[in-house]
């Protein structure tokens, strides 16, 4: 385990490592002088000058990464050239509302993935089977823009029942809160749904033609134990750390769905800021998504090992 | 025999065996329901990607003020949208950015991820360790989130934004072929290739890459539906198809501003999107099952 846990840490090193250099050079495929982006309107030599020594840009490319990466390392993402604030604290500002409408998804994603693919590998070649199947095949090709637009024309536009945009934080009122967000949380995690789906019915009928299975069968266990009981709590385990890994899925989709419903999260953040060409928040947003999901992908990977005796030693 | 004339014939026999495995593999594809109603309706789209301009008797990007937002009927089957143009027209000519994106995305994705993955899988050391960390690192930008940034970095267009998404899509085929590579280069057949002093570079080529090519078609299969979703995204934010050129994404953009006013604004396009997604899964949902050695 220790070993594993070693070497799994060692490896997050020069990931870490490329992850930054990627962001980093993401600037330098921007067409031109990047001081003369980061200047906008401002045409005045002397201005721009400034501009080139404040941001290092009359450094060589690495010395430049050298000083972004001592600025990130403490904390400094550089700040918004759009509404002059620091890039950390507009992710810290926007970071939890995104937690929220992905939290919220996956609860959706596992309430209705799970049973899903558990009633239909246990009742294989049945019309279950074949509705649970159609739903993953559903769940897999929307695209949750689109479904967002239509909940919105049914709920909000036709059935008045939800409002159409916006977010209330949960300490403010949750009931209007819940009401805001039920929408985009299941737009997010219907997609993840549908994967967890898939995932369940194959590791389901796996373990449904094992031998404890069929000992516990031969056991005269009644098959709702067996399936709850025995089958269930073995299928499960790689799903719940495949669920963390499904994070990239739902960032990705809270791009999207933050923009349909106008929820000031990270999506949104990212959208924004490419628009208003706000690159120090492009570069910190992606920064920040790709460090989230290696640590989750670390945890999971440690978790799996926890709850799967056989690996442990 | 000389070493050229035995590697020719290996190369032929390798042809062939993988002439009869691909009929097999055909003959299992279309015994599978869903796989054939995909081919089906993919061809369909293609046929009017292809035929546009004989099939809708509109210019999809003529507009008219005297036909704001006109309801479907029986001259504008689909309705028009906010600057008069027919969304029937709009929604087959998009087909065409739509279908191309995805299919030039992947293309990129493969050009760059196969060679990659085959260097690293079969050279192993350091260089698969370089490759194998750059790959983890592209990955852990979730592929939307990389292909925005990547395309707002290199400016809103059609052609960039099936660069972004071919790029994202990239590391996808690194791991992939590197797996396969690893599994297969230890199979006896590569081992005897080896023995019988061919180049490495021929091993790569003539003796693993035609027994990873399944696997390769299955995702590459499944990445176009991810890739025509992703243009469609790109679009719907501005950073696809330009306008006025269609394409379904933007115009799902335009839809939502007046879904109170003109609810079949955003019906079409969406529907279309999720028609050949849908397609693009099946066929390789089935593409997998009747590939898959496991199940012969």
């Amino acid at each position: 385990m220790l070993n594993f846990l070693a070497k799994r840490l060692a490896q997050l090193i020069p990931t870490l490592f490329f992850v930054s250099l990627l962001i980093f050079s993401l600037q330098h495929l921007l067409p031109g002088d990047p001081a003369l982006v980061m200047a906008g309107e401002e045409r005045d030599p002397a201005v721009i000058e400034q501009i080139r020594q404040q941001y290092h840009l009359d450094q060589p490319i690495p010395v430049q990464y050298a000083y972004w990466v001592k600025g990130v390392l403490m904390g400094d993402f550089g700040e918004s050239l759009r509404n002059k604030m620091p890039v950390s604290s507009l992710i810290a500002q926007k970071l939890p509302v995104t937690m929220q409408i992905a939290g919220m998804a996956i609860v959706v994603a596992f309430l209705i993935g799970i049973p899903a693919g558990i009633i239909s590998a246990v009742k294989m070649g049945t019309a279950w089977d074949y509705g649970a199947n159609l739903f993953a095949l559903w769940g897999i090709s929307t695209p949750n823009f689109w479904l967002g637009i239509m909940l919105i024309f049914l709920f909000s536009v036709e059935l008045g029942w939800l409002p159409a945009s916006g977010y209330v934080p949960l300490s403010e009122n949750w009931r209007a809160s819940l009401a805001a967000s039920v929408m985009p949380a299941f737009v997010l995690g219907n997609a993840i749904a549908a994967i967890l789906m898939r995932h369940t019915r194959s590791a389901m009928l796996q373990v449904l033609e094992s031998d404890y299975v069929r000992t516990a069968r031969a056991k005269g266990l009644s098959e709702r134990t067996v399936i709850l009981k025995h089958a269930m709590r073995n299928a499960l385990t790689p799903i719940i750390t495949l669920g963390a890994l499904e994070l990239g899925t739902l960032l990705s989709g809270a791009v999207l769905t933050e923009q349909i419903f106008s929820i000031p999260g990270f999506g949104k953040l990212i959208v924004d800021a490419v628009f208003n060409r706000d690159y120090a928040v492009v570069q910190g947003v992606v920064l920040t998504t790709a460090t989230i999901y290696i640590t989750l992908n670390l945890i999971a990977d440690i978790a799996y090992i926890l709850v799967n005796p056989r690996l442990r030693g | 025999m000389t070493d050229a004339a035995l590697g020719t014939s290996a190369s032929l026999a390798a042809a062939e065996t993988l002439e009869s495995s691909a009929r097999r593999a055909w003959r299992r594809l279309m015994k599978r329901r869903g796989a054939v109603l995909g081919l089906t309706v993919i061809a369909l789209f293609v046929l009017l990607t292809v035929f546009a301009p004989l099939i809708v008797p509109y210019d999809p990007v003529a507009t008219s003020w005297s036909l704001v937002r006109k309801a479907p009927s029986m001259q504008h089957w689909f309705g028009t949208d906010e600057l008069g143009r027919d969304v029937l027209a709009r929604v087959v000519f998009g087909a065409r950015a739509s279908l191309l994106a995805g299919v030039i995305s992947v293309g990129i994705a493969l050009a760059v991820g196969v060679p990659l993955g085959l260097l690293a899988g079969y050279r192993g050391g350091f260089i698969d360790a370089l490759i194998s960390r750059v790959t983890d690192a592209m990955l852990a930008c979730p592929f939307l989130i990389l292909a925005i940034a990547l395309a707002a970095f290199l400016g809103p267009s059609l052609g960039n934004a099936m660069i972004a998404i071919g790029v994202s899509a990239t590391p996808i085929f690194i791991r992939l072929t590197r797996g396969q590579v690893m599994s297969v280069k230890v199979e006896d057949y590569v081992e005897a290739a080896r023995a019988m002093g061919n180049p490495r570079w021929r091993i790569a080529l003539v003796h693993i890459l035609p027994n990873i090519l399944p696997a390769l078609l299955v995702q590459a299969t499944l990445s176009i539906a991810a890739a025509i979703i992703a243009e469609a995204a790109l679009s719907f934010l501005g950073l696809g198809q330009q306008p006025p050129a269609p394409s379904w994404g933007s115009m799902l953009n335009a839809a939502q501003r007046f879904l109170t006013t003109a609810p079949w604004m955003a019906v079409w396009p969406g529907l279309a999107i999720f028609l050949v997604v849908l397609s693009f899964n099946l066929v390789g949902d089935g593409l997998r099952d009747a590939l898959d050695p496991k199940a012969r």
